[in-house]
Formats: structure tokens, sequence, C-alpha cells
């Protein structure tokens, strides 16, 4: 693949399958060539569009808007920090004891890193189980869609879906009275903090599972045979290959869950009973009493906590390599 | 196959995917049993009686939301959303096979879309929509255009805003499917299709579209499902309109009879459907395709 010297942008999209952007028909003459290149524009432009209004520009106002004034009837331009002042209140001074902002965020974080740990062993373990232990190409496949096609059905149904197993009256609660583990229902199990948790690992495994298992099916079978005849363990073959060449994936993967996780407030309002605060949700109800400017500003400050959550993340990654 | 032993981690890997598979499938399995409660039934079990008695509260309405209204806009709005996706993604990945100005930018903004969370995003459509409402308003008012004054109400709705913000959902994965089509493609059909004298439209539609069918009907499984079960985008985007992710979620904290499992099973069902119906039409077109390759 040629470099084209194309504009000073990035080096190519390195994510994924977007390794490589097939370059255009060097061979094909100039005039031609300059026709083309005229239908790719032309091809590309619908995305671009949607893109352009429906992401690009919402972001802009976004960040415009959380420098508005705002009252109960309407929003007014202007560049005053009221909101971001709105959104930190009184966050310094009562500092040792957290703020709600500060709360908020300190209990999303912790949501995102217990979801993020456990969705990596899990979404890991079974790609492994399915690229390695997997024989033939069609096992793997029909497998692979048996834990991807819940991802293609309702979220909240899926949510629901607990109520008659976590509930007061619920399976596991009437197995464990009637087994006479516990006198009394347990409670804990709907509507907190752990129903919580349990929702985003079912939802959000498959987000983990596949970005891995696709940089698992790209590793060259023989580096581990290689690795096993220079005596490697499997433990030594699983953290010195594997893990090293899944690198990518579980980037990907963690990129998706931390996102997913720093923004929500549907799991979160229905497996906590609406009991449990998040980011989301205060943009959720300041949106639902139209102090637009003062969601704006919150949803800035979410963006720039999950950048540096992600940014975090891949340097830690990064790390492995270095040592 | 070789009767090679399966080493012992392979049992404990496997018990540990049957475990997952149990723990994915297990809940819903619950809802689609409960949703056949008899008319006494509660949330949980037991089953007090089976029967169809919560399907047909659900169409009735029951005194509750109308959900046809919800079930309806869904619909319609998935399709739209799916031919949509499968259009703009098969195109872009045409054109990202060549290298033009900015195909990076577009890739990038592709990926941040899909990344960003989503109640940002839809914050974001709502607030465009709303300024361009006062814009309205405000020329309206300047300019003393009374038609647009008295009958404007917003530009916010199920096929402006909310439209837009499913597609900032679903075209990230269209693309990244075209992305994985387009770099395992064989460059050299097109080219003898161009040397055999076709147009470039030809080669397009007689050589491109039959080879990248199989993966056209994953696209299009990807844009109905994700818009038929998007919520967090549409949270805000949405305006007036109800989706049905809309109205469900409004009904899980007011409804307490089965009738919210009924509705489960019904929605699930559309979805299975769906899938099956893509899934099928993939594979199909696959094995159609090698049997010619190796006819050929």
């Amino acid at each position: 693949m040629t470099t084209t010297p194309t504009s000073g942008a990035a080096s190519p999209p390195r994510i994924a399958d977007a390794a490589m952007l097939p370059s255009g028909a060097e061979t094909a003459a100039t005039s031609r060539r300059r026709r083309t290149r005229g239908g790719a524009y032309w091809q590309a432009a619908p995305m671009a569009l949607v893109f352009l209004l429906f992401f690009v520009l919402p972001l802009v106002v976004v960040l415009v808007v959380s420098f508005w004034q705002y009252n109960s009837y309407s929003i007014t331009p202007a560049f005053v920090f009221d909101n971001y002042a709105g959104v930190f209140d009184g966050c310094l001074a009562s500092l040792p004891s957290l703020c709600t902002t500060f709360a908020t965020y300190l209990s999303t974080i912790k949501f995102c890193l217990l979801v993020w740990a456990t969705t990596l062993v899990l979404g890991f373990t079974i790609a492994y189980f399915l690229a390695f232990h997997i024989r033939t190409t069609t096992m793997q496949i029909v497998l692979a869609l048996v834990c991807i096609i819940p991802f293609w059905t309702s979220n909240v149904i899926r949510m629901i879906s607990w109520i008659p197993l976590l509930g007061r009256n619920g399976l596991i609660n009437q197995i464990l009275v009637g087994s006479g583990l516990v006198d009394h229902p347990v409670e804990w199990l709907l509507y907190s903090d752990f129903a919580v948790t349990l929702a985003f690992v079912h939802l959000l495994t498959a987000f983990m599972l596949v970005p891995i298992l696709n940089s698992m099916m790209r590793i060259d079978r023989s580096l581990i045979e290689a690795a096993r005849d220079a005596g490697a363990s499997g433990a030594q073959v699983l953290w010195n290959v594997v893990i090293p060449l899944s690198k990518t994936g579980i980037t990907i993967g963690s990129i998706f869950v931390v996102t997913l996780v720093m923004g929500d407030f549907i799991t979160i309002g229905v497996m906590g009973g609406q009991q449990i605060a998040s980011v989301g949700k205060v943009i959720n109800v300041q949106t639902s009493y139209l102090q637009f400017p003062l969601a704006a500003a919150n949803a800035v400050v979410l963006l720039i906590a999950t950048l540096g959550i992600i940014f975090t993340l891949t340097r830690f990654i990064d790390i492995r390599k270095e040592l | 196959m070789t009767a090679e032993k399966r080493p012992r981690s392979f049992y404990v890997l496997a018990a540990i995917f049957t475990l997952f598979v149990l723990f994915l499938y297990g809940p819903v399995i619950t809802i689609l049993i409960l949703s056949f409660q008899g008319p006494q039934g509660g949330l949980t079990f037991p089953m007090n009686g089976f029967s169809f008695h919560w399907f047909a509260q659900l169409f009735q309405g029951a005194g509750l939301v109308d959900i046809s209204i919800g079930l309806w806009n869904s619909l319609k709005l998935g399709l739209i959303v799916m031919v949509l996706t499968v259009v703009f993604s098969v195109m872009a990945g045409l054109a990202f096979r060549r290298r033009f100005t900015g195909s990076s930018l577009l890739f990038y903004t592709a990926i941040a879309s899909l990344i960003m969370p989503s109640i940002i995003v839809s914050l974001g459509i709502a607030l465009e929509f709303h300024i361009v409402d006062d814009t309205v308003m405000g020329i309206a008012d300047a300019y003393e255009v009374d038609w647009l004054y008295d009958n404007y109400q917003t530009a916010t709705g199920l096929f402006t805003s909310g439209l837009g913000a499913h597609l900032s959902w679903t075209l990230p994965f269209g693309l990244l499917i075209m992305f994985a089509v387009f770099n395992r493609f064989d460059k050299s059909y097109e080219e003898a299709a161009r040397d055999l004298g076709a147009t470039s439209w030809q080669t397009i539609r007689h050589v491109v579209l039959p080879i990248i069918a199989p993966s056209v009907a994953g696209v299009a499984l990807f844009g109905f499902t994700l818009s038929w079960d998007e919520l967090a985008r549409s949270s805000q985007a949405m305006g007036a309109a109800n989706t049905l992710p809309i109205q469900l979620q409004a009904l899980t904290t007011t409804v307490t009879t089965p009738m919210i499992y009924a509705l489960g099973t019904v929605t699930t069902a559309i979805s299975l459907v769906v899938i099956a119906v893509s899934l099928t039409t993939f594979f199909v077109l696959q094995k159609r395709r090698q049997r010619r390759a190796l006819k050929g």
C-alpha cells in the first residue's frame, strides 16, 4: 500500500478493520482518477452530511450553549461561566465531604470500574474459548452468534427480565427462603448497586467480547505453537502471547464499556429503582426542566471526564508493552 | 476431525461458556414464560394458570398508554433507518476504497459518534432544533410572516431530529461492517469487469453489489434492530413523538402487572423475526455466492 501525500491529516486509521484504507487506482489515467475521486466525494457525502448535522453540530451547540444564560422561559446567548459554577456549586467549600456533583461522579466511576473489570474478564474468557478451543469455523460462528443475538434485542426488556428473578418475591428469594438459607427475602438483589452492576454486565459483555474475539481470530496460530515448542506453559502463552496480541480488542471493548456506563441514565434508573444518581440522569432531569445551558455544562464536564478515563485506560494498557 | 484429546481447560471454559449463555438468555426466557400468566397471576412465579389474558390486555390498551402508537412509530422509523443505513453505508464503503481528502476525518468522526455518550448527542440534537425553532420564530416575527408565525410549531420530530439521532448511532456500525467487507474484497473481479468494458455503474451493479450482498443484509440487521431498541439517543431528540422503547421505559415505573412482560415478549419476538430473516438472507446469499464461485 503506497502512502499518498494527501492533506496534513493523521496517519491512516488503525482501529479494527480499518487498518488499511484501500488506496486508489494508481494505474489509471489522471483524468480518470480525478473523475473517480469526485465520485468518492459524492458517495461519502450523505454519511458526512448526517454526521455533520446530527453529531458535529450538536456537539458544537452543546459547547456554545453551556456558556449561555437561561431563565424559566428561554435561553439567551451570552458568554458566562455561571453554568459551570452551578455544576460545581459548593464543591470546594464543602471539602473534604463531597458535594452532589463529586458524589455523583464518584458513584458513576465506581460502576464504571466494576463493570469494566467484570466484562473484561468475562468477555476475554468467552472470546478465548471461542477462538482457541472451538475447532470448526461453523461452530465458532454459531456460538458467537448465540452470544451476540441478545445485543440485537431490547435493552429495557432485558433489564425488566431481571424482576421475576431478583425481586422481593422473585425466584432467587423463593429458593433462598425455601431452602432455609435466609429467614427473610434478601432486599438488596433488586433496585440496588448490585442490580445495576449485574444489568450492565448482562448488557455490555457483548461490546467487550466481539472486539476481543476479532483480535484473537487474527492471531497467527503458529506463534502459539512456537511458544509451546520453546517450552512456555499455558499461563505463559496466555500472558506473553495471547494477551499482548489481543490488546487492540481489549482497548476497543474497554472504550465501549466505559463510555456506555459513564453516559448511562437508563440502566441506573430502571435497575436502581430511580434512587441512584448518575451524571446522565442529572442531564436528563435538567433538560426536562428546560435548564438547557446547565445541562450542556454538565454534558461538557461529562465528556471531559469520559475522555480522561479512556485516556488513562489506554495508557494503562500501553504500559504492558513497555515492561 | 481428529480425535485429539481435549485438555482439561476446555471443560472448565465450556462450563463457563454454558453458564454465560444461561445468564444471557435465562432472564428473557423467564419473562417469556410469565407473559402467559393467568389473569390472577402476578409479576413473579408461581404461574397462576396459563392464558393469553395479558396479550389481550396489551392490545386493548387497558386504559394505559396506547402502545400501538409507539409500536407503529418504531416500526416506521426502524424501516427508514434501515434503508438509509444500508444506502449510506454502502456508498461510503465504496468511497473509502479510494483515498480522498477528509477520509480520515470522516472515519474518526464516525468512530467518535459511536463512542460518544448518547445523552450528550441527544441533548445536542435537542438544543440544535430548539435553536432552529427560535430562529424561525424570530425571523417570522421580525419580517411579520404571519402564516409562519401562526402555524409553525417545531422542527423537532420523529423523522427529523429522531431520524438523525438514530442514524448517528447506526451509521458507524454500517461503516465498520463495510470496512471489514472491502478489506477482504478481491479487486481483480472489478478490474476484469472494467477490462471487459463495463462502465463504473455496471461494475458496481453487476460485480461489486452481488459480491457484498450478504454483508448488506448484515448492515440492514444492525440498522433496524439498533433503531428498534434505541432509547438513549432518542430520549431528548424525539420531541412529542413516542417510540416503543420510550413508552416501555415509562411503563417500568407504572405498570405492575404481567402486561409489561407480554409487551416484552411481543417486542422481543419482532426483534427475533428480523434477526432470523437477516441471518437467513446472509447465509443463503453467502452459500449461493460460494456455489457460483466454485462453478465458475
